[in-house]
């Protein structure tokens, strides 16, 4: 198998081409060996819009720190992986959406993006819904409309009682093709292009601008060899770790609300503001969108400011440290908690869940460990093993502990070497591109693992941009957790999941 | 009409009108605890307000069963209410075995409202009014085993007076609640305490609060009474809210009744009115620091209701 490192940029070229058998072999051996699909895709011979595609697959082996890439010839149809390799299922259904791609013998072959239609007939009656029959099975449709302030999708349950025996999520609702908006941002010039492309990615996930800026710069940085300086690391640190904050501090509240606890539901959601506006006093925006830039940062902070930040973040990791406390000491939150959309190590592997999801059922996945961007010194992935939503608030909560200690380690770096404000410039964007190479960031999100990938092609140009959010390989998860569970409990277990509706519909 | 009978109707009157207060202070409770300001403790009211003047949307399955149900519901907690000894004064319609009456003209409120539900077709309701049936289920016989035992101390209390013609009167909820069991207990009967800690946890689960139910979750698959009444609007939803707000001072008089000594008239009304505030407060407590419990374990705290009511019946006996 063609292996590299996960900083270095891949050469097309000495990738051999297997046929589609060769292929699925391959993988599945290599998953079954602690591989990890990273993405797997369509790649198209030229950038020519319909040009013929073949597979591209790009796995990750956490321990050893490498990457491996296999790809075809193209191809119209190939024997489909999932049945062998469940990490598989949402990619397959992907490719055949958007490259027309067959994979062959697929369990459940429909659309992952395609929103149903109001009725369900149209196009989308050719994909019904997964049933359960029986006299006392009932049907529960939520959505897309939600009875909150919340993003659409549809979620049709199979019930029995109160039990629930399937669960199936039909996305697609918020799908824009951010994909195709990227490769088509070149056509702006080449001055545009790049700042153009981070805006739209700074938009992917709305909640993890930082990371996905992050993802993108660091994918480009790679392609083009350019060096980044040490500050603008910390700094774009200090953004990453201020999302996972207000992220985890408002997560946590989410949680407490659904389970009706109050105190902690009302805090969180003031302390979680309170995180956001020092991201707004980094870069101005609260969430962090206009902070990064290829091969830097757009802001830089002088030492007052960064006294400024220490001191209001040590005031706001106080505050958030008792509000969650006081939850997860009562008594009636824990039991609450503790059991309720259990999902097991085996499921969560096979799967190939991510983030925090993946961490509360013991696996150690976490991009800042495995898959660092930096040289600067990190922190352990934070794990617990019961895989139920107590698991995945209390890997938030000691997340929460860490980012606190590494952002004020960075804001007091950040204080101690002024003068060299080498942040404040970053260099101009490369107008070519090398040719024929295929890179790959990891960035620790969050909410997990986002993976940004980019093939180039003779001239340079972009031939494929992949991005793969944390949720696209989590949603699956959401719906095995709920599997034999309680209905009522779902708001819960969804919370806890916190997934992205966007993200996933790209 | 005699002195006994106006002063029932002022109390009468005090507890229409006071109602929608209770869950103003419950809500001014758990702002403060969550420390928010909280919405004004008149909420209520002016929600009333707003509904009375608007119009009414109602889906295209539904029936008349649908449109009855919140006024079948808004009258039988009315004529329940009217059945209650109210700030010591007893009930002129109560007699004896009023206790039944009372319990089912709640039930049929219940009834009402399950069938208005299910008149929808959305399955969302279906499952609320499926909850509300099995739980209403489980709190029925804890209600009756503490009736039973107040019964049997007022059968006791009147025999014990030698006045038996009024054996039939001791039945009724006037009987009970009227200042007699708080007399018994403040004379070193402790068991009778266990049956006010059992109407405050029925006054939970009757009125779906935490830990039962969350009257503020907007999660519709969480959900048990909230989600039945999700498609009435307009006049038929101010029926429901201001029926929640009566059904709510009937537990809490309830409760306010075996709390209370036999006082002159007015004090005696006083101190009620307190109580019921107080417990009304206590809701709010109780709200804000435990979370809900998941739906399996309901059963588990009407279990131990049961069993309560039931050891205070046991002990009542043994005397």
């Amino acid at each position: 198998m063609f292996s590299f490192d996960y900083r270095q940029p891949a050469d097309m070229d000495s990738l051999p081409l297997l046929d589609a058998a060769e292929l699925r072999r391959r993988v599945i051996r290599a998953v079954d060996g602690g591989w990890r699909m990273l993405a797997f895709f369509g790649l198209p011979e030229t950038a020519r819009p319909g040009a013929p595609a073949g597979l591209c697959c790009v796995l990750a082996h956490d321990a050893t720190r490498t990457l491996a890439a296999l790809r075809t010839p193209p191809l119209e149809q190939f024997p489909s992986l999932t049945p062998d390799c469940p990490q598989a299922h949402y990619f397959e259904r992907e490719m055949y959406e958007q490259w027309g791609l067959e994979p062959v013998g697929h369990p459940w072959l429909k659309p992952v993006r395609r929103a149903p239609d109001a009725e369900g007939d149209g196009e989308s009656a050719a994909y019904p819904f997964y049933r359960a029959d029986g006299d006392e099975v009932h049907e529960v449709a939520v959505g897309p409309v939600h009875a909150g302030i919340i993003e659409p999708g549809h979620f049709r349950f199979q019930c029995y009682g109160e039990n629930v025996l399937h669960l199936e999520i039909a996305l697609g609702y918020q799908h824009r093709g951010l994909e195709a908006m990227l490769a088509a941002a070149s056509a702006y010039g080449p001055a545009q292009t790049t700042a153009r492309r981070l805006l739209l990615l700074e938009c992917a996930a709305g909640d993890s601008s930082v990371a996905h800026a992050t993802a993108h710069c660091v994918l480009w940085e790679r392609l083009t060899g350019q060096d980044v300086p040490e500050r603008a690391w910390l700094l774009r640190r200090v953004g990453l770790e201020l999302e996972r904050l207000a992220n985890h501090c408002g997560d946590l509240g989410a949680i407490a609300g659904d389970t009706g606890f109050l105190p902690t539901s009302s805090w969180n959601g003031r302390i979680r503001g309170d995180f956001l506006n020092m991201t707004a006093s980094v870069c101005g925006n609260r969430f962090g969108r206009g902070l990064l830039r290829y091969g830097g940062t757009a802001h830089d902070l002088c030492p007052e400011e960064c006294e400024d930040l220490t001191t209001r973040l040590r005031a706001a990791g106080r505050d958030a440290r008792g509000a969650v406390d006081i939850m997860l000491d009562a008594a009636s939150v824990r039991d609450r908690l503790n059991g309720t959309g259990a999902l097991n190590r085996a499921d969560a592997r096979a799967l190939g869940l991510v983030g925090v999801a993946a961490r509360a059922c013991g696996l150690p996945l976490d991009a800042r460990f495995h898959a660092p961007v930096s040289d600067l010194p990190g922190t352990e992935p934070c794990l617990e093993q019961s895989g139920d939503v107590l698991a995945r608030a209390l890997v938030r909560s000691r997340e929460m502990d860490d980012s606190l200690a590494l952002v004020e380690a960075d804001l007091s770096r950040l204080a101690a070497r002024t003068g060299a404000r080498t942040a404040a410039t970053p260099p101009a964007p490369p107008s070519r591109l090398p040719a024929r190479k295929l890179a790959v960031a990891q960035v620790e999100g969050w909410r997990g693992e986002i993976c940004h990938l980019a093939v180039t092609d003779a001239e340079g140009e972009l031939l494929a941009c992949k991005i793969v959010d944390p949720s696209f390989h989590n949603w699956p998860g959401l719906a095995l957790a709920m599997r034999n569970g309680q209905i009522s409990d779902f708001p819960l277990c969804n919370k806890s999941f916190n997934l992205s509706y966007c993200g996933h519909d790209l | 009409m005699n002195q006994g009978t106006v002063f029932y109707l002022i109390q009468l009157f005090l507890a229409l009108i006071l109602a929608p207060l209770l869950p103003g202070i419950i809500n001014r409770v758990k702002a403060r605890f969550a420390g928010r300001q909280g919405k004004p403790l008149l909420q209520t009211y002016y929600d009333l307000a707003r509904l009375l003047r608007k119009g009414e949307v109602i889906g295209r399955t539904a029936t008349w069963t649908f449109s009855a149900g919140p006024g079948v519901a808004l009258a039988a907690t009315l004529c329940a209410l009217a059945l209650l000894p109210l700030g010591g004064a007893p009930s002129p319609l109560g007699f004896g075995g009023d206790f039944l009456l009372a319990a089912y003209l709640l039930g049929m409120g219940r009834f009402a409202l399950i069938l208005a539900a299910l008149d929808t077709g959305s399955s969302f309701e279906g499952m609320g009014a499926s909850r509300e049936a099995a739980f209403s289920a489980l709190a029925e016989p804890v209600l009756f085993l503490v009736f039973l035992m107040l019964t049997s101390l007022s059968l006791d209390l009147v025999r014990h007076t030698g006045q038996s013609a009024e054996l039939v009167a001791a039945l009724s909820l006037s009987a009970m609640f009227g200042g007699q069991a708080t007399e018994a207990w403040l004379a070193g009967r402790a068991e009778l305490l266990l049956a006010p800690a059992v109407f405050f946890v029925l006054l939970l689960v009757e009125n779906c609060r935490i830990p039962v139910d969350d009257p503020n979750t907007h999660l519709e698959l969480t959900m048990i009474h909230e989600v039945m009444v999700l498609d009435h609007s307009g006049p038929n939803l101010a029926m429901i809210v201001y029926g929640a707000a009566l059904k709510l001072w009937f537990f809490a008089a309830l409760t306010a009744g075996l709390l209370t000594p036999p006082l002159p008239l007015w004090q005696q009304a006083g101190l009620c009115l307190l109580i019921i505030l107080a417990l009304a407060a206590a809701v709010g407590v109780v709200e804000s620091v435990m979370a809900r419990l998941r739906l399996t374990r309901i059963p588990h705290l009407l279990g131990g209701a049961a069993a309560l009511a039931s050891l205070a019946l046991i002990l009542t006996q043994v005397r």
